[in-house]
Order: structure tokens, then sequence, then C-alpha cells
């Protein structure tokens, strides 16, 4: 008998006992094989848990635990790095049939992903708000700003930062609208921020490397430039402003 | 083989490192000398993990203990994963590293689990090819831990003790002796868990583990022990290490807690059993 057929055999519930697996008394090992089974779909759950929280929130326990076994069985881990498991999670979620009606859940996966993410990034020294004063009384719009590892940009069509604030911080029900999320890590805990309208433009411009007169120019009228700066700011987000 | 480290472990208690008992570590870690990580938690670039490791590593002895290497597995080793496990104990020159007598990844799929091998002469090759090559890219020795089993191959040929010395004799790897899983394994492959110590090289030990277990029935409604770590350690592996530690005088001796992780103090107490057991042979 091989690997081939023992992992087969462990993520799919109708195989049979792999031949030649035997407790004691030389008899097929059911119930034995079992215990394997279940560790590989229960640990695996508890690490889609761990990564998605505002998930299983959303969708409740029993249910998360039904859509998580199906997740792992299509798609098991290709890496024993388990905080990076469950990358495929939202586009699974756009097309499990069985949250179909809960169009917002594949961005709050991505959510939850980039917070994780930006939790174990590279640590990185911020400017400080005297230091980015400085530049910007140099007249920096022909430069590029740096921005630390662990920030995220999440563009969505859907309330995203009223969906997770609901969910982890009291906030009010959600009122339809897009919103675009930042997550910064102001020391080691990602926090996520609403970004004002074409804030996300904005700072999707600046990852990519344009400068920020180039990256203003992708925003609308009236972007509220502070406020979104502020946020980076605050979020000790800032690294380097580059020539 | 070169052994990089600069110390080994001391042979006191040590326990798994859990995030929510840094604050205690630091301050007062009562009768814990060392802490062991999983290796596979602390290959992110930065952040809390990295942070509270490097503290820790500052105050106490730390052990690199691998849970998905698949040093096991039918294919050959992930050579990226190896390579973050080179990058792990290169900046942080760990007191031991260790890994599993298993397999976890198959076909580039990562199973979570410490699965079962055949213990045969072909299983015997791969697994000391693999070790030989952990042991070259990581310019170190290494430790491996006997499994916890719930079933056995019918394939098999050799007796677990001696592919486990065998192992050691062509790898010149050490061992780690999880003595939880010796009692599991014995009840579960209904043998003697006394007479596989008695057997066990014990002079290849370079670290005991100790954690709880769960307890469950089989097709023939026999007991069926679980390697849960989400429990105290159960007397009868108590009185197992206690055989052993005579034996042996003082190991550096893990308490493994990985599940329901308990409250700071209740960690504390079983690093506490384990060093009065080992204060009378000191």
């Amino acid at each position: 008998m091989t690997q081939t057929e023992f992992a087969a055999a462990l993520l799919d519930p109708q195989a049979a006992l792999p031949p030649g697996l035997i407790g004691p008394d030389g008899l097929p090992a059911q119930r034995r094989f079992a215990v394997y089974r279940n560790t590989v779909t229960a640990s695996l759950t508890r690490a889609l848990e761990a990564g998605f929280p505002t998930v299983r929130k959303l969708v409740g326990e029993a249910f998360f635990g039904a859509m998580a076994v199906a997740f792992l069985r299509a798609h098991p881990p290709r890496t024993p790095q388990l905080a990076r498991y469950g990358a495929d999670l939202p586009e699974f979620l756009a097309s499990f049939p069985p949250v179909a009606r809960l169009g917002y859940l594949p961005d709050v996966a991505r959510l939850d992903q980039a917070m994780r993410d930006s939790y174990h990034a590279a640590d990185a020294t911020a400017l400080t708000e005297a230091e980015f004063q400085r530049h910007v009384d140099t007249d920096i719009t022909a430069r590029r700003v740096r921005l630390q590892p662990a920030l995220r940009l999440i563009r969505s069509g859907w309330p995203l930062h009223a969906i997770w604030a609901a969910n982890h911080a009291g906030g009010p029900t959600p009122l339809p609208g897009a919103e675009d999320v930042v997550v910064v890590r102001p020391a080691f805990d990602p926090v996520p921020h609403k970004l004002p309208q074409g804030g996300g433009a904005f700072l999707a411009a600046l990852l990519d490397g344009r400068s920020l007169g180039d990256s203003l120019k992708a925003t609308p009228q009236g972007f509220d430039l502070t406020t979104t700066l502020g946020i980076l700011i605050a979020g000790r987000a800032i690294t380097g402003v580059l020539e | 083989m070169n052994d990089l480290s600069p110390q080994g472990l001391p042979a006191s208690p040590g326990v798994g490192m859990k995030p929510q008992h840094f604050a205690a570590l630091m301050q007062d870690p009562g009768p814990v000398a060392w802490i062991e990580v999983h290796a596979e938690n602390y290959m992110g670039d930065g952040g809390r993990p990295l942070a509270q490791l490097r503290a820790l590593a500052e105050r106490f002895p730390v052990s690199v203990h691998g849970v998905g290497l698949s040093i096991g597995g039918e294919g050959p080793l992930d050579r990226a994963h190896l390579g973050r496990l080179k990058a792990l104990c290169g900046w942080l020159n760990p007191a031991s590293f260790s890994e599993h007598l298993a397999w976890s990844t198959h076909d580039g799929a990562y199973l979570n689990d410490l699965l079962p091998l055949p213990y045969t002469q072909a299983t015997l090759a791969r697994v000391a090819r693999h070790i030989d090559e952990v042991q070259a890219v990581l310019g170190r020795r290494m430790l491996l831990e006997n499994p916890s089993t719930y079933l056995a191959y019918a394939e098999s040929t050799l007796d677990e003790v001696d592919f486990l010395t065998e192992l050691a004799t062509r790898t010149g790897c050490g061992l780690l002796l999880d003595v939880n899983n010796v009692h599991v394994s014995a009840v579960n492959q209904h043998s003697d868990a006394a007479a596989y110590l008695d057997r066990f090289p014990l002079h290849l030990v370079g670290e005991v583990h100790l954690g709880g277990h769960a307890e469950d029935q089989d097709d023939q409604g026999a007991r069926l022990l679980i390697d849960s770590h989400g429990e105290q350690v159960a007397d009868p592996v108590w009185a197992l290490y206690a055989q052993v530690i005579a034996r042996t005088g003082p190991k550096p001796t893990l308490i493994e807690w990985d599940n329901d992780v308990p409250d700071w103090p209740v960690l504390a107490a079983e690093a506490g059993r384990a060093a009065r057991i080992m204060a009378p042979v000191r």
C-alpha cells in the first residue's frame, strides 16, 4: 500500500480502508484509520477557523465547519505553514453554491486573509508625522512613498469595513455601499480602516510605485487626501519618501 | 556531524511556547528552564511571533521542533520548507532541532497530521536518506521522535525500537523519546510499554516529551488512545517517565499541551511534577 492510497482515503470519507492497515488482531482497522481521517479534517478546520474569524462569525460555527471540510478536501494546504492556508478560500466561496446569496463573503474572506498576512509581515520603521511633514514642506508631488510591508488594500463593492466592525467592534448593522479598506499595522496588531471615497484608487497607485502627484490623478474630485494620509501616518505605514 | 549549537538543552523541564504564556515566561517561569517552538509557527517575516521568540531566546535555551517536514514521505523532502528551517535555525541558533518519524505531505498536499509508516528495509533506507539530507542542510545533528500509532502495516518486518536504533546508527541522529507516545502506541498495539523502554537506546535520547492523551475505542471495542496533547499527562505516563529517568538521570523534558491550552499555573505545575521526578537522581 502506498502513501498515495493512504492520502486519498484520508481526504475522501467514502473511500474504503486502504488494504494492509491492521489492528493488533490483524484485522482491518476501520475505526483506527478514522482517527487519522478525523485529525486531518479537524486540525485543518481549526486552522481555517483561526484564519477566517469574520467569515466564521457571519456563517456560524456549524456551517463554517461543513464549508471548511468541503474546502479542505478540494484544496488541502500546499505548505506546512498553516498561517498561509486558505489563500484559495475567497475564490472557493465565490463559487460555493450554499453561500451564493452572501455575495460579500469572498471579500470578507479577503479581509480576514489580509489581517492575518499583515500580522506575519516583516517589521519596518515608520516615518514620524514630523519627519513626513518635513518632506511635505519641500513639495513632494513628484515623489513616491514607501509603505510598510504589513499594509494591505482590499477594494470592495460591499460595505466591507462596516461588516467587519459589526462583527468585531460592536458596529451598527452595515448599510449598502462600496468600501475600500486598508489594513495597517501600527505595532503588532493589524487595524482595518475604511478609506475615504477614492482612497482605494489612490493607494493602489502608490502601491504600484507611482508618485504622489500621479496617484492623486487617479482619484475623483473632492478626494480627502488629509484623512487618507492621516490613516497611513497614524498606522505607522509610511516608511520612506523616495526620490 | 558538527553540532553548531552553543550548548544542548538543560536537563530540566521545558514547555511548548504558546503566545498566551509569553508574559508569564518572561516574568516568572517557575520550574521552566527552556522552551520549545513548533518551527512552522515562526516562519513568517516579522510581527509579534518573531518578536516574542527573539525575546524568549535571550532568556531561555530554545528547541525548534518541526511538525511538517514529512521525513517519512515517499516523495523527496520539500526543499523550500527545508530552506525555511535552515533560515530559522540560522538566525535563532537553537539548542536543539527535532522532527518526527512520520509523514505528513503527499504529492504537494500537506495533511497536517503525523501519519504512520511501514517498518521495512525500504522505509528505513528512505528515512535515513532524508535524515542525512536534513542534517547536511541544517549543519547540525537532529533528534528524531518516536510516533504514537493507531494502527499497523501488515507489511512491516521490523520492530519500532530496532527501526529507530538502526536509523540513529546509519545517520548519527539522536532520538527524542516521547513517553506518552510510547504508552499510547503500546495500549493501541496491545504491546508492553515497559518492555519497549527496556530495549530503547536511552543513551541516544537528547530530549523527552510528555503530553496528554484522550481515550476512544476501536472496531472491537478495545481501548484506543488518541495523542491529543489536550490534557494533563496521565499517571501511567508519569510512571513510565519515572522509570526512564531513574535509568538515565535528568533529561531535558518537555510538557506538550497544544489543544485546550490551560492557564499558566496548570502548565507550570506539570513542569514542576517533572522537576520533582528528576530531583532525586540529580
